[in-house]
């Protein structure tokens, strides 16, 4: 074959480069476990504030969980805030300074369990931010506790025998529930686990960001995500797990839109 | 007509031998290495270079962003 | 020469946080200080000045307002009653931590629970040894009128920034309810000129990403980190100290009072040199950094100290720490909601040191 005569050390020059790892990545080695989705999203923020060229006015706010030491890693201003308060930190930073970029990026338990007020409240006041919420069902960094989002019959290891519905209730869908509120503009869920899903998820983010130079509002992208330790699986195992199990209660793809519930039609699995 | 070649470099020391490039790789390029880096990871490499399109499908979904992707368009005589 | 009024302890508070060009205000209605929060959305600070007013959704949220705000350089205050001050602790504790500059007022109510609305000062130990998790402080601000609740708002943004570490003025239903005569000062730009280094307003080319955070995983560091706000506490206790004394010069005995405890008792300072008793009254302007060294002096002078508290005695350890055995320390308080009359303080007063 023709080609066979090409090297990669022919390919692998600066003026041939299709993809490299944005510099608002730090150089610091991610804290994540191997195949671990926050790595993926960490990533795509930073490629879209780079690719925006707003790394000057982006205030990030980290959680507690696994990610709060996402700054360790992002080459932006950042404040971690207590457990489930990003958005309460969010919107004091941007009540005082409204032309600036906000995000939060927080995990279930902290969004959707402990935070559950501030979340509701910043997306109900419409702040003009936007929310980046990790679900993948589990706590992570305590070592793999119900999370509010825990499917149905899921272990985790303070449930042992399963999630039973009658005892500790059901699993919260909050990205649906924020969708209902006139504060939220843009509402999605997607996820980071194949090509095709990343550069969705990209796209959406890159819409979130544009929401907040236009001043349109809240917008809140979901993202399923694997938690391959705490699932006790290995990475592969764990994205196939998600797809089965976790995208039929989680469904992918956009909810609310320019400030408009999409109609409900059947997402194909990923 | 032309044709369009890729390669991939891994930083191997950052890679955490997840596996998700292997999968994600729509031409079989991929595979872990036997040895381990310096965190004890099987690291990924290129097997079949020449698969290679360059399509960053695998750096896309890599966690850790250890690889970079370059691409060719190569003319065939 | 500002502006005189008559007004409320916490609408004096309030007036005076705009003019002193504070920047935001995160608050939730609890009673007795509804007031600030009301007084300011009346006032419509955003077209008076730019700055910032949200009712929360609870203390809580709050707080972690005040928090952001106080992240990107802003002078941020919040206000609120004990069992609200209770739900911020976590916050303060944070940005103690964080090394964030903040007011909050607590215009303290009965406890513990739902309690009282009435004045209390039984919040003394959380305002005064920490409050919330881990080893800190803040400056802590008794007014004693309405006049001291709107100079503590100028003076209280310049010791948060001094330290970077939040300011708590810790009055009580009474002071925040009461109508006296105030001078206000003029209003102050919204500008800052304190060391804007650290502040988390986007990374530039030019410097290095900044970070607000209080979590360090490395416990050597942490250590370090402690041990950096402790040599801030221990500034504080060297250089912030401030009191009142009231006819102490040829006092017998002495009465330590606080707030609005310490307004009663100056009323029972009088009534005890009328009938010739010498008593005079110290009364603790920052309740941390507590007057200690004060105290100590005085207790080679005098024959008796006499602690009144709107509490089950909390201060008066404090007091005797610093008497320290020398001189017999006496404790009256009631019990928040109600209070003492001068003369019953008096006959206290007769009772443990005259009547023995």
């Amino acid at each position: 074959m023709e080609n066979q005569s090409v090297s990669t050390d022919e390919i692998v020059r600066e003026e041939n480069l299709v993809y490299k790892k944005t510099s608002l990545m730090t150089s610091k080695a991610l804290s994540y476990c191997p195949g671990c989705g926050h790595g993926v999203v960490h990533r795509i923020i930073a490629e879209v504030i780079d690719e925006m060229g707003i790394q000057a006015d982006t205030i990030g706010v980290a959680p507690v969980g696994c990610s709060v030491l996402a700054y360790e890693f992002l080459d932006i201003d950042m404040q971690q805030a207590a457990h489930g308060r990003a958005p309460a930190v969010a919107t004091g930073i941007k009540r005082c300074w409204p032309d600036k970029f906000v995000f939060t990026y927080q995990g279930d338990g902290d969004l959707a369990a402990i935070g559950t007020a501030e979340t509701i409240h910043a997306c109900n006041r419409g702040e003009n931010i936007t929310i980046i919420f990790i679900n993948n069902g589990i706590y992570g960094m305590t070592g793999g506790q119900m999370a509010p989002t825990t499917l149905p019959g899921m272990r985790s290891s303070t449930t042992p025998y399963g999630r039973d519905i009658a005892l500790m209730g059901n699993p919260l869908k909050i990205t649906e529930v924020v969708a209902t509120l006139p504060g939220t503009y843009f509402v999605a869920r997607h996820s980071v686990h194949t090509p095709l899903n990343a550069r969705k998820t990209k796209k959406a983010m890159r819409m979130a960001f544009e929401n907040q130079k236009l001043k349109k509002g809240l917008s809140f992208i979901e993202i399923v995500s694997n938690c391959n330790s705490g699932w006790k699986m290995t990475p592969t195992q764990a994205n196939k797990w998600m797809e089965d199990n976790m995208f039929p209660y989680y469904p992918m793809g956009d909810i609310k839109v320019n400030g408009e519930m999409v109609k409900k039609k059947e997402e194909p699995k990923a | 007509m032309a044709k369009i070649k890729g390669a991939i470099v891994i930083d191997r020391e950052h890679c955490k031998g997840c596996e998700l490039c292997v999968t994600a790789c729509p031409t079989d390029v991929i595979r872990m290495e036997k040895t381990v880096n310096g965190k004890g990871y099987h690291f990924a490499y290129m097997e079949n270079p020449d698969a290679c399109t360059g399509c960053a499908n695998c750096a896309v979904v890599c966690p850790d962003g250890v690889i970079t992707v370059y691409r060719k368009k190569i003319e065939e005589l | 020469m500002g502006q005189v009024k008559l007004m409320k302890g916490n609408e004096a508070f309030a007036e005076a946080v705009i003019r002193a060009g504070c920047d935001a205000y995160f608050g939730y209605p609890i009673t007795p200080q509804s007031e600030v929060l009301e007084y300011l959305a009346a006032q419509e600070p955003h077209k008076r000045t730019g700055m910032v007013l949200l009712q929360a959704e609870s203390e809580v949220a709050a707080i972690n307002m005040v928090y952001g705000a106080a992240g990107t350089g802003k002078r941020a205050l919040t206000s609120s009653s004990s069992p609200g001050i209770s739900l911020k602790q976590e916050g303060i504790s944070y940005m103690v931590g964080a090394e964030l500059p903040c007011l909050i007022l607590n215009v303290m109510r009965g406890g513990p629970g739902l309690g009282t609305i009435g004045p209390s000062q039984a919040d003394y130990f959380q305002a005064t040894k920490g409050g919330g998790h881990g080893d800190y402080k803040v400056i802590v601000l008794a007014p004693s009128s309405v006049q001291e609740m709107a100079d503590f708002a100028g003076l209280g943004f310049e010791l948060a920034f001094k330290y970077r570490n939040p300011v708590l003025i810790l009055s009580d239903g009474a002071i925040g309810q009461m109508m006296e005569k105030v001078e206000l000062s003029e209003q102050q730009p919204r500008t800052t000129s304190f060391d804007q280094s650290w502040v988390t307003t986007g990374k530039s080319p030019d410097r290095e990403r900044n970070i607000i955070t209080s979590l360090n995983l490395d416990p050597s560091k942490m250590e370090l980190h402690n041990r950096k706000l402790q040599a801030k506490f221990a500034g504080m206790q060297e250089n912030e100290v401030r009191y009142e004394r009231i006819d102490c010069d040829d006092a017998e005995y002495l009465i330590v009072a606080y707030g609005s405890c310490a307004r009663i008792c100056q009323k029972t300072v009088k009534l005890a040199r009328q009938k010739g008793i010498k008593v005079g009254l110290l009364r603790p302007i920052t309740l941390f950094p507590y007057p200690t060294k004060i105290i100590q002096e005085m207790t080679g002078k005098i024959k008796g100290i006499l602690t009144v508290e709107l509490s089950a005695g909390q201060m008066v350890e404090d007091v005797r720490l610093a008497a320290d055995g020398k001189v017999k320390v006496a404790f009256y308080g009631r019990m928040g909601g109600t209070t003492p009359a001068p003369n019953e303080v008096l006959g206290v007063l007769e009772q443990q040191f005259l009547n023995s």
